[in-house]
């Protein structure tokens, strides 16, 4: 097993133990931290592909910005009477053998599919490519994607204000 | 890369999808619905970027997941403010008691 393979099993077992964490912990506050590790590793897992700016994107934008925001709103809306009231809609076991379901199948089709692969190059920076593609091929999208960001900004802002009457 | 296989990014992108999954289904709380779909975004971001790697596709499919993680930004942003609007009218976050769209 080379050195590549270890690294990978390891931030594998970080990512998905923390998932297991959000998924199965009793607490939405346990949850959200455990969120963190979850976006890390996934984070260290786009570095290991070899996507170093998206790795930082990762990092910045989801453990900077979206697990911030959702640590605020958890201790906005929290409260210490909540932490032991079951808060289970479908209930474990059917979600759990739904979800088994689709797993087993997915890893079934994944299985029996014949992927076109080359052998992956050596690790090359990719901002400048990134960049380049962004400016030149994808700018539309790009374009758009501001608006849209845009406009859920202002969303947010028009959602969550206090209602000012008079 | 050693002898690591683009199945090996494939079934972690599945088995984080399916916790996102599992997560989405059996919460009660908001808030804990949308980490399950945080999940499953990056689960997809995974395989986005790992096909790109291994099918030398140029910079496709990481400017792909780019605009996923803009769009899971968007999306927390104005679901999280939305949240706050229930707990403001219901005092609580608990999806299935509020089922009234007026006060």
């Amino acid at each position: 097993m080379s050195i590549t393979v270890a690294v990978f099993y390891l931030l594998a077992a970080v990512t998905v133990g923390s998932a297991l964490g959000v998924a199965f912990a009793n607490s939405i506050v346990y949850s959200a931290f455990a969120l963190m590790g979850t976006l890390l590793g996934v984070a260290a897992m786009f570095v290991l592909l070899g996507a170093d700016f998206l790795g930082v994107v990762q990092l910045l934008v989801y453990v900077g910005g979206i697990l911030v925001l959702t640590l605020f709103a958890v201790m906005l809306t929290h409260r210490i009477s909540d932490v032991n009231v079951s808060n289970r809609a479908v209930g474990r076991l059917p979600g759990f053998v739904l979800v088994a379901v689709v797993f087993g199948w997915m890893v079934r089709v994944a299985g029996r599919a014949r992927w076109v692969m080359k052998a992956p190059g050596a690790p090359a920076p990719t901002t400048y490519g990134i960049g380049e593609a962004l400016l030149t091929q994808y700018a539309l999208p790009f374009e758009v994607a501001s608006i849209v960001l845009l406009a859920a900004l202002i969303g947010a802002v028009v959602v969550s204000r206090k209602e000012v009457k008079g | 890369m050693g002898d690591l296989s683009l199945g090996h990014f494939v079934v972690l992108g599945g088995i984080l999808f399916a916790l996102g999954l599992f997560c989405v289904l059996t919460r009660r709380n908001a808030i804990g619905i949308l980490m399950g779909i945080e999940l499953v975004l990056n689960s997809a971001n995974i395989n986005y970027v790992a096909f790109a790697r291994y099918n030398q596709t140029g910079y496709d499919g990481q400017v792909f997941a780019i605009f996923v993680i803009m769009l899971a930004a968007a999306e927390a942003a104005i679901g999280l403010a939305i949240v706050l609007g229930i707990y403001q009218s219901f005092e609580t976050i608990d999806v299935a008691a509020t089922d009234r769209l007026r006060q």
